[in-house]
């Protein structure tokens, strides 16, 4: 669009990053329960802000009410761009080869009508449930993922010089310190002023001296990359911060746990069908998907990659080609440690008595149980550590078994 | 003298902008009366206002871009026509060329820019400023803005002047804060960009110091506001145009209306009040380049595209009554005790902690009750509080305080609004343009992040750099605090290798980031 070059023109790859995505990861190198059976397992968390249409991602074009429910937008198995059929009943969006490929590579699955506990419609309560792991919104300022660290034995701390993202996902924050990444544009302040400044801070401001310290580390690890600036579209960010991340990941005494958040998915109107607003962010879930894989290189073996979204969006579209907030949605899992080639679904069907409230995707899985069955597949997390203190009060939804390949 | 140099910092830093430097005498004279100091502001009621010279109003910009957008719609189509296939378009060349230039290299003109900015007391200091700064000649010549563009620097640099001149600063920090609560983003798209300062001029700063229901209307009934949450796609799907066309209702707005700008998640309302409200409020729209409903780029409402018959809402029936069952609606919902508690929990939580003190929370939502939303009665509350002045500053400054209350100290009157455009972009806080409408975070925790600490050192460090030759650091940390200014503080600034590193270690130092 022409009238963001301009901003965008001096804003550093930092700048853009922080407006569409961002990447945080664990600071230590965990020693894992399981490091025995020699297996280095990396799990990647990647949050969807702003609500995913499942039933456009993951069509279910055997359903009956599908097409008449997603009228103009929806998918199907014939015309100029063709869902990509994944099994008898579902078809992936055409925008996904990537997935695609994974996926008939039994490296990727997908999990059908799911959805955290919460039940409302606001995206920041919806985010605040998806990253907290709590069952119902509050103030709550640590997220599942850095409670599921501090359960896991720490080990060496993760050298690589990183720098922590201002926007750490709250699903990353908590006691467990955690490090992020973004590349440095701006030229820097000399060492002797941080110091200066460091000391400042530490006889007034302890809170403001730890931010610093944690910043000065700089992303040494993200020097020397081949990520030249290239201000562009929100698939080229995307694709970019997928590619930092892996780069980083993907080192010997890189971090093995990380979470990244992409904003955008709130398509009210307008959405599109098989090409699109739609389709066009999900070709950069793709392309990140496969950065993923390429970047993580021999480590993508022992992988996985959660794609997770706050709710789903209305089965019947709006008035102006969109959707509204729903309930039931997508969880997309990837990678090579993944049992795919399933797409996993009780599926509730998509007549209206059967809609929760008349109009959205009826949940029937629980998005925790999903979790809690990679983490304990990637880290043998125990039911009662995921039950009590990764997902507070949820004994009730138990690990999905058999997502990680043992 | 009675003077408390500590009150004085509050009356600056928590209510306002941060004092001037040069021959302000900002803190001296807060000092001496902080409150008065703080209030005198509220008084002067048409200092919310803004016009200057070239801001023009949403209608005028509305119809300036659908000009804009025929124009390049045309030349393409002639480029199109005229030229081979393999010759780009003339249009389209000049973005491409400056998308080539060094980042790092644009990066180093951010504080730059900021240094060039003209010096408020003293203009002969302007030529050696200069020195520092990069050849001209080195750029390659500047692409000319299109009217887009050129608008939104405009709006940014007059809300910036504002900002850097205003005494206290306490009635732009409640602009700041109303213009935030009801956001739009500029990414929207291109009408949103050109109308995003036109919206806070219109929709509300005349309200600031008004009533809070004035407001409400004002900005569901902006053109930028029914653009940024769809609601000119909506359309009553009994209406004669969603019969006629086959569409319907887009809730987005209603929904945000109660739960971002009013009642508050958990504020008492359903999914079915969400639907109810968005049928209400179906035909608010914006006229269009063709003029049918009324002058492009103006409100109207578009009795075509309204639901037909009774609603129900939040327990109420509103009878069928074209736009007034809309306007009624929200005039009921900024009454809503819901409202007022949510407004004043987030008002005080703004200005004095993220833990708002809660007998503090329940005055204001009182006074919201009582005065019927007037929100001068609320500010006025909030300075007339102990807590607001017992309270220590632990908020820290956003992006955008940090900046103004860094000009302000350096007595800079900007001239162009690119180093701050630039620097808000990269630590975050891109001018009018928050990822979500629920706007910019409003916690600590959010703008006292590692990288965002470290990318405002590494801005204040290019300030030092530039400014610093010019200017003794310790006359600023008088202007900036006085004998508030902790023991520490003074001494990291007396003992800095440089005047340029000892201006940086100020501008970061707890007394300039904190509020």
């Amino acid at each position: 669009m022409i009238d963001c070059v301009e901003n965008r023109l001096l804003t550093s790859r930092r700048g853009l990053l922080l407006g569409g995505a961002s990447f945080a990861a664990w600071a230590y190198l965990p020693k894992f329960a399981r490091a025995a059976d020699g297996r280095d397992p990396r799990l990647i968390v990647v949050i969807l802000r702003g609500a995913l249409d499942g039933l456009s991602t993951v069509a279910p074009i055997g359903d009956p009410d599908y097409a008449g429910l997603h009228g103009s937008i929806a998918l199907a198995a014939d015309g100029a761009h063709p869902a990509i059929p994944l099994d008898s009943f579902f078809a992936l969006h055409p925008a996904m080869p990537e997935f695609s490929r994974m996926y008939r590579d039994k490296h990727a699955a997908v999990i059908h009508a799911v959805s955290t506990p919460y039940r409302d419609r606001s995206h920041f309560d919806g985010q605040d449930v998806l990253e907290s792991g709590y069952a119902g919104p509050g103030r709550v300022q640590s997220g599942w993922l850095n409670r599921a660290l501090d359960a896991l034995p720490r080990g060496e701390r993760v050298s690589s010089g990183l720098a922590v993202g201002p926007t750490t996902p709250l699903v990353l924050r908590g006691n467990a310190p955690t490090v992020g990444w973004a590349p440095v544009a701006l030229p820097q302040a000399d060492d002797d002023t941080a110091m200066r400044l460091v000391d400042l801070y530490r006889h007034r401001d302890p809170a403001l001296a730890t931010a610093l310290s944690q910043g000065l580390q700089l992303d040494k690890a993200a020097s020397g990359d081949d990520m030249k600036r290239k201000p562009g579209n929100a698939v080229a960010q995307m694709r970019q911060v997928a590619r930092g991340a892996a780069k980083l990941m993907a080192a010997d005494d890189g971090p093995r746990i990380a979470a990244l958040a992409f904003d955008g998915w709130d398509t009210h109107a307008n959405e599109g069908g098989p090409v699109g607003r739609l389709a066009f962010l999900l070709g950069g879930l793709d392309g990140a998907l496969a950065e993923f894989e390429g970047g993580l290189g021999e480590r993508w073996r022992d992988s996985v990659v959660v794609v997770a979204t706050e709710f789903g969006r209305t089965a019947r579209i709006n008035g102006t080609d969109g959707t509204d907030h729903g309930t039931g949605t997508i969880a997309l899992l990837a990678g090579g440690a993944v049992r795919g080639g399933r797409v996993i679904a009780d599926w509730p069907g998509l007549k209206l008595a059967n809609l929760h409230e008349g109009r959205d995707l009826k949940p029937t899985t629980d998005l925790r149980s999903v979790i809690k069955g990679v983490l304990q597949g990637q880290f043998g997390l125990s039911d009662r550590v995921l039950a009590e203190t990764v997902f507070p009060d949820s004994a009730s939804a138990k690990p999905m078994q058999g997502l990680v390949a043992s | 003298m009675a003077r408390d140099s500590q009150a004085a910092l509050v009356a600056l830093n928590r209510f306002g902008f941060g004092a001037r430097g040069g021959a302000s005498g900002d803190l001296i004279n807060a000092s001496s009366d902080p409150r008065g100091f703080v209030k005198a502001e509220l008084a002067r009621a048409s200092g919310v206002l803004l016009e200057a010279p070239g801001l023009q109003s949403t209608q005028q910009l509305g119809q300036a871009v659908f000009a804009y957008q025929d124009q390049v719609k045309q030349a393409r189509e002639a480029a199109k026509a005229a030229a081979p296939a393999d010759m780009p378009a003339p249009t389209e060349q000049k973005p491409a060329l400056r998308r080539n230039l060094s980042l790092n290299a644009a990066a180093t003109e951010v504080a730059g820019q900021m240094a060039e900015t003209k010096p408020a007391d003293s203009p002969a200091k302007a030529e050696t400023m200069q020195q520092g700064s990069t050849p001209p000649s080195a750029k390659p010549a500047p692409q000319p803005l299109n009217v887009i563009q050129k608008t939104f620097r405009a709006e940014a640099l007059a809300r910036l002047q504002r900002a850097t001149l205003a005494e206290c600063g306490f009635t732009e920090r409640l602009v700041v804060f109303w213009s935030n609560h009801f956001c739009i983003s500029a990414s929207k798209g291109e009408l949103a960009r050109i109308w995003a300062g036109a919206f806070e001029r219109e929709a509300i700063r005349p309200h600031v110091l008004g009533r809070f229901a004035d407001m409400l209307r004002a900005v569901e009934q902006h053109p930028a506001m029914l653009f940024f949450l769809d609601n000119q796609q909506s359309l009553g799907p009994d209406s004669r145009a969603g019969q006629n066309r086959k569409r319907g209702l887009n809730e987005n707005l209603a929904r945000e209306i109660m739960e971002l700008h009013t009642l508050g998640v958990g504020g008492g309302y359903t999914q079915d009040d969400v639907t109810s409200l968005a049928r209400i409020i179906t035909g608010w729209t914006f006229a269009g380049r063709q003029g049918q409903l009324g002058p492009p780029g103006s409100f109207v409402f578009n009795a075509n595209a309204h639901q037909p018959g009774p609603q129900m809402l939040l327990g109420k029936t509103y009878e069928p009554a074209g736009l007034a069952q809309g306007e009624a609606a929200l005039a009921d919902i900024a009454r809503h005790p819901s409202t007022a508690n949510f407004i004043a929990t987030k008002f005080v939580g703004h200005f004095v902690a993220d833990d708002p003190p809660p007998a503090l929370v329940a005055r204001l939502r009182d006074v919201f009750v009582r005065t019927d939303g007037d929100l001068k009665a609320l500010a006025t509350t909030l300075v007339d509080s102990d807590e607001a002045w017992k309270a220590p500053l632990t908020k820290m400054r956003s992006p955008y305080d940090f900046l103004v209350a860094s000009g302000r100290l350096l007595a800079r009157v900007p001239e162009d609004p690119g180093a701050y455009l630039n620097s808000l972009n990269l630590l975050g806080q891109p001018l009018w343009s928050p990822a979500g409408p629920n706007g910019f975070p409003d916690t600590s925790a959010a703008w006292a992040a590692p990288e965002g600490i470290k990318l405002r050192l590494d801005i204040a460090a290019q300030l030092g750099a530039r400014l610093g030759n010019n200017i003794d650091p310790l006359d600023l940390l008088e202007f900036a605090a006085a004998d508030a200014a902790s023991i520490e503080t003074r001494r990291t600034v007396e003992r800095a290798e440089s005047r340029q590193q000892a201006l940086a270690l100020l501008l970061m130092s707890p007394e300039m980031q904190r509020r």
